[in-house]
């Protein structure tokens, strides 16, 4: 009888040697003469735990990681092809505590099935909100995404309904939608395991966005950092216009829907939605003034929905399931579930998503146990490099738009980046500026001169020079920047940079010369 | 933002491309010219098979798209991602963001510097490696990173990241 093995082709797994491993695993079958089928999932997200090989029993999929290449002779020889016990070995993977607490919905299918495999992905549920989609008119799909209450995954949590609406409203020859796939924040994976592990979800959300909105195009931007994404969906979307899931009958419903994968050149500010309309139109990616906005005119002038990788992908289990359910989960006006990803200095690093509402010490310490260091956490930026460097005193605040918006933070994409004690946080500030210079658009003079000037009176402030009126003067700069900045990348700046200042003043005091840190 | 050195010298021809960079530029722009905002595709298979978009390809891309040469060589400038010079056998990708300066990376990125003798966007003088900062990999569940030639390594220490570069010297 042929066994299943798992193990993952995702870009961390394979960062981690997950392409040694499957090898080393095929040619120990081989040897041995056992009849070992290896499939390539994606990443459940247990990332600390990666490579993560899973083996099929009658028990369920039980884990094993990390594994390395050299493992793999110790991992036969305890007869891990029948579930065995071992050293790095995890019991039935559905059932480890990090997994079986969470909430996954946009999540549900990662890891578990063959990315690429249609049959596969309709068998864990896949093609069910599309089937229901066109069934229904415009008009009801769009209630749907208003009445489940779902915002922009992407950081600035617009209701998606409401763009929708837009458009569908609009009158227009030609419309869009585009997928943000321009996953630029550090401490952010989650676009990226969607096309890695289910990348289907995506198409079907979009689908669903076109036939909903009237938009017979689709264009994904993805950030040319992801190359194995990009080529596995590349090949996603030609399976599924080849099984007639696009194209221009889309399953015999009179539905037309094409899809294409372009891919950013390294520029941060293309995940700004007009920046990012500019790139795909061939241009530098320079933020456009709104209005107009996207929704009226966007892609070639047209009425376009831009809307982020989880935004859509969150999409046909709104559709399958009903605007209700989704509803259910979640806090206030922050509806539904996020997936929150731990990064950095962290012990179990991955991904967890959770109706919002879990707070940061549950995600840092019963999720993340800790740092990876050993060390105390000391500050964790959540939200990307615009967001804000939070202090231990910050930790029980739960994960809601508004709760981070009160406390001058933001939950952008759901990245969690941690720090233990050996950061100095006047550095992070000064990074926070330089990484604003390097990767402005240059159209609007606070963040294109301001992020430079930014740099300079840090190092000021750093080196003891004139610090009271250097002082005064990043905080007047920081006044400007927000205020007077184009978009949300000269406008956020100041998050880290006056969140480092105020939380950890102690880090831009004068340097005692005998000090070492 | 890199800054393209062209700008300062005479435009470049399209006669100074190698007959055989000449031959992939024209099949490129004949290839992707017709779909819409045809730009950043063209250079990216450009520079795909050349490992640079070499500043004599822009009138041909221009003439291609019906744009200006100054227009082509705006967007070239604008994306890190292209470059306008050949880069070494192996191209070096560090991650400068803040997951991975969380783990250590500004200890590699200085480790790998002095080593090599170089700084970002910089090559080796035996041509061996390209040195280049990139923000984000994605692999920040498991940082430090760097990208080696398209390939992704994780959890990195000043000993592996000198492990994949005694590598590549090797190879060459």
């Amino acid at each position: 009888m042929s066994t299943t093995v798992y193990v993952p082709r995702d870009t961390t797994a394979l960062a981690c040697g997950a392409e040694a491993v499957a090898r080393a695993i095929g040619t120990q079958a081989k040897a041995r003469g056992l009849d070992v089928s290896v499939v390539r999932n994606g990443s459940r997200g247990l990332y600390w735990l990666e490579p993560l090989v899973e083996v099929v029993t009658p028990n369920g999929r039980v884990g094993y990681g990390p594994v390395t290449e050299d493992a793999v002779v110790g991992l036969f020889e305890a007869g891990f092809l029948d579930g065995a016990a071992h050293a790095l070995a995890h019991g039935v993977v559905d059932d480890i505590p990090y997994l079986a607490s969470q909430q996954r919905l946009c999540f549900s299918r990662n890891g578990i099935i063959d990315p690429l495999d249609l049959d596969d992905y309709q068998a864990h549920g896949g093609w069910k909100g599309l089937l229901r989609a066109v069934m229904l008119s415009p008009e009801a799909i769009v209630q749907n995404v208003l009445d489940s209450g779902l915002r922009g995954r992407g950081g600035a949590a617009f209701p998606a309904g409401v763009k929708w609406k837009t458009v569908l409203g609009a009158q227009a020859d030609q419309k869009y939608i585009v997928c943000n796939a321009d996953e630029g924040d550090s401490g952010t994976f989650s676009d990226r395991m969607v096309f890695e592990g289910d990348p289907y979800r995506l198409i079907e959300g979009m689908t669903i966005a076109g036939i909903a909105t009237g938009a017979t195009m689709g264009y994904v931007y993805l950030r040319c950092e992801y190359p194995l994404a990009f080529r596995l969906f590349r090949e996603a979307i030609e399976r599924a216009r080849a099984a007639g899931w696009i194209g221009a009958d889309i399953k015999g419903s009179g539905h037309a829907f094409e899809l294409e994968v372009r891919l950013g050149a390294g520029a941060y500010i293309c995940g700004e939605e007009t920046s990012l309309l500019e790139s795909l139109e061939g241009k530098r990616g320079q933020v456009r003034f709104k209005p107009p906005l996207p929704a009226l005119k966007g892609l070639f002038g047209k009425p376009t929905v831009i809307n982020n990788v989880i935004t859509l992908a969150s999409v046909p289990d709104i559709l399958a399931h009903g605007a209700e359910w989704y509803r259910d989960y979640g806090v206030a006006r922050s509806r539904g579930t996020l997936p929150i990803q731990l990064a950095g200095n962290i012990k179990r690093g991955g991904l967890v998503e959770r109706a919002f509402g879990l707070s940061l010490r549950e995600l840092l310490y019963d999720y993340g146990g800790g740092s990876a260091s050993g060390r105390p956490i000391r500050a964790v930026q959540v939200g990307g490099p615009l967001g804000a460097y939070l202090p231990e005193s910050q930790f029980d605040t739960p994960i809601d738009y508004e709760a981070f918006a009160a406390i001058s933070a933001m939950v952008g994409h759901g990245g969690i980046v941690v720090f233990d004690d050996s950061v100095d946080m006047a550095e992070q500030a000064r990074f926070a500026m330089e990484f604003c210079a390097i990767e402005s658009c240059g159209k609007c003079t606070p963040c294109r001169i301001g992020s430079t000037r930014g740099v300079e009176v840090i190092d000021r402030i750093r080196a003891s020079l004139d610090r009271d009126n250097n002082t005064a003067l990043l905080r007047s700069l920081c006044d400007t920047m927000s205020n007077g900045s184009l978009c949300a990348l000269g406008g956020l700046t100041p998050f880290p940079v006056l969140s480092a200042k105020n939380h950890f003043a102690e880090d831009f005091a004068p340097r005692v010369a005998s000090s070492v840190k | 933002m890199t800054l393209a050195a062209v700008s300062n010298e005479s435009p470049a021809h399209d006669s100074d491309l190698a007959a055989e960079q000449r031959r992939h530029v024209l099949a490129v722009i004949g290839e992707l010219q017709d779909l819409p905002g045809a730009l950043l595709p063209i250079l990216h298979a450009i520079q795909d098979g050349l490992g640079h978009v070499p500043p004599a390809s822009v009138p041909l891309i221009a003439h291609g798209l019906n744009l200006t040469r100054a227009e082509v060589h705006g967007v070239i400038s604008f994306y890190h991602h292209f470059r306008s010079a050949a880069p070494g056998r192996h191209v070096l990708q560090i991650c400068r963001a803040e997951a991975c300066q969380a783990m250590g990376a500004r200890a590699i990125e200085a480790h790998v510097c002095g080593r090599l003798g170089v700084g970002f966007h910089e090559t080796t003088s035996d041509r061996a490696i390209t040195l280049e900062p990139v923000y984000c990999l994605g692999n920040c569940a498991c940082a430090p990173s760097v990208m080696l030639d398209g390939d992704v390594h994780g959890r990195l220490t000043i000993r592996a990241v000198d492990r994949l570069i005694d590598a590549c010297i090797e190879k060459s």
